[in-house]
């Protein structure tokens, strides 16, 4: 009996030659993210030990990006705090960025590495063939300190994908329609692996958007084999794998689903439970108040390239604002490069710093009573991006950017054609 | 930790996110009991207001979801609530619960059987009792319990190493 690519990384930190889910290891970390959500929380709690160290350095990245920059004077003492202690400690620290796992993924990650982050959408890191799970500041501080920590081997599920998405639909797409499928908590505790001839096809970008979503169904982590585009991608960025691993043959799952790409169609997710996924046609029509393009799960370069191309020659509706938030600076600067900052200018868009922003309902585009936004972010909680009494609906950065200029909820396909 | 008691009941619903347990607007706030009195608001404002210490939530399925601030934890705890009993819990709120002390009791049958207000009986790691019926409940493993009733896993830690 095999195991899995989720319970491989697991074995390989835990030093054992096999593991089964429900087996409890102790591990050893390879990276520790953590961001301003909570980081002042650890280092109020690392004070009060009683011998205070940081086993391993090296492997701390703090990043601030959920209130960048900081919108008062309690964030900026938040900040302080976090940047002070980095300093003083010699960890590996950014701010004003981006977005914590998208600046991991540009940077860090690497196949093969168990990862805790301080973060839920940490389970992103699955994109490039590595265990990332997302823990609270006690977790983490426990394992900031022994480098170390337990978990569960979690039982896997698998995604066998076939086909090609069609034009016009989405990675984004994809993984809002299997949340829709398996729930909000289809996942819990279970690791989602996705495979199958249908991943090829998928890019890097589309690959963190779909890992990153995982934790919207329960999931602890969600991976994928790091294959040619993901070694590439590391390579791009002068970085080496820790270890590539493959699911065995025999491998057990707690569940396989097949996914036809080809029969997925773009979708949105309604208030206020991202599993309430329904084809985009049906919320057509739905006046917005607001659009959001940015977050971890969709502010990379390939998001912004599809907003702009939709954008070009056209305006935002009056009465809407277009917040377009790139994922990282680096992906800003690419943007400039590549002239789409222009084009989301013109088209009366607002272009802000890369962070979190109304993503997580905080300093940035925070939404009124009543009010209704078409976001590219992770959650529609109720309240999640202002008022308790507004709501969020989640769609793809075509079906958002449609969205925009039409004043409603509308496909890239409803717009009418440009005037030569 | 053989312990029994007797709490009243708030009832949630399923897939109570940590954004409903603590907004991100009050994340800010200098202290977990600033934080208390808006928990649960984009629910039900008037909730955190209303729950005197020792109380107990019941809940559907998938609690804690969303999220991994560990002030959703947190301020339950500051509010008094003696557990949280739900039909599941998601995995990160579970982890953080535990780390903080917070007493988790899975029960799916429960929620259906109790009406907001009533009274039962909590027989920790083996039932809980409602207008006459036991559910029997599961206890949790004894590392997990030692952490809860230690208060959190610092605390364990500490007592663990002759500190408390």
């Amino acid at each position: 009996m095999g195991m899995t690519l989720a319970e491989k990384i697991i074995a390989s930190a835990a030093g054992v030659e096999l593991v089964r889910p429900g087996d409890i290891h102790t591990v050893e970390l390879d990276l520790l993210m953590s961001n301003d959500g909570t980081t002042h929380l650890t280092i109020d709690m690392y004070r009060k030990l009683a011998q205070p160290r940081i086993a391993d350095v090296s492997k701390l990245v703090w990043i601030v990006d959920h209130n960048m920059p900081c919108d008062s004077v309690k964030t900026a003492a938040s900040h302080k705090k976090m940047r002070d202690f980095a300093r003083e400690h010699g960890i590996t620290f950014y701010e004003g960025k981006g977005v914590c796992h998208q600046i991991m993924m540009e940077e860090h990650v690497r196949p093969g590495q168990l990862i805790f982050g301080a973060d839920s959408h940490t389970c992103a890191y699955g994109a490039l063939g590595a265990f990332g799970t997302g823990v609270g500041c006690t977790d983490y501080l426990y394992a900031m300190v022994t480098g170390k920590s337990w978990v569960l081997v979690p039982e896997s599920l698998r995604f066998d994908l076939k086909g090609r998405l069609r034009p016009g639909v989405t990675a984004r797409d994809l993984i809002l329609t299997i949340i829709g499928r398996i729930g909000a908590n289809g996942a819990n505790y279970k690791a989602m692996e996705f495979a199958g001839e249908g991943l090829k096809s998928l890019t890097m970008s589309d690959r963190i958007a779909i890992c990153n979503l995982c934790v919207e169904a329960g999931a602890k982590t969600a991976v994928m084999e790091a294959d040619e585009v993901a070694q590439a991608y590391l390579a791009q960025r002068g970085r080496t794998p820790k270890a590539i691993f493959h699911s065995d043959e025999d491998a057990v799952y707690a569940g396989v689903y097949e996914v036809d790409l080809d029969s997925i169609v773009p979708v949105v997710a309604k208030p206020h439970f991202v599993d309430q996924v329904v084809p985009a046609e049906e919320c057509r029509g739905i006046r917005i108040d607001e659009a959001f393009l940015g977050s971890c799960n969709n502010g990379r370069i390939e998001d912004l390239r599809a907003a702009a191309a939709i954008l070009r020659g056209r305006k935002v509706a009056e009465r809407v604002r277009f917040l377009v938030v790139p994922a990282s600076a680096q992906v800003f600067r690419q943007a400039m490069e590549e002239g789409l900052m222009k084009v989301f200018l013109e088209a009366g868009a607002i272009v802000m710093n890369a962070n979190c922003s109304v993503c997580w309902g905080s300093c940035q585009g925070v939404i009124g009573e009543g009010e209704t936004l078409i976001s590219t972010g992770t959650r529609n909680f109720k309240g999640r991006a202002g008022h308790p009494n507004s709501y969020v609906y989640l769609a793809s950065s075509e079906t958002v950017t449609a969205s925009a200029i039409l004043g409603h909820i509308a496909l890239a396909s409803d717009l009418p054609p440009m005037e030569e | 930790m053989k312990e029994t008691f007797t709490a009243r009941v708030w009832t949630l619903g399923d897939d109570i996110d940590t954004d409903i347990v603590i907004p991100t607007e009050y994340l800010a706030m200098k202290t977990i009991q600033d934080m208390a009195p808006y928990a649960f608001s984009p629910l039900r404002p008037e909730l955190a207001g209303q729950i005197r210490p020792g109380d107990v939530i019941v809940a559907g399925k998938n609690f804690g979801c969303g999220s991994s601030r560990e002030q959703a934890p947190e301020v339950i705890k500051a509010l008094g609530i003696r557990c949280v009993i739900a039909g599941s819990f998601a995995r990160i709120f579970f982890r953080n619960a535990i780390n903080n002390g917070l007493l988790l009791i899975e029960c799916p049958a429960l929620r259906e059987a109790v009406e907001e207000g009533e009274e039962i009986s909590v027989e920790v790691g083996s039932a809980i009792v409602c207008n006459g019926v036991r559910y029997p409940v599961a206890a949790l493993p004894d590392n997990l319990l030692e952490i809860v009733s230690a208060g959190g896993l610092v605390k364990a830690m500490r007592r663990r190493n002759g500190l408390e």
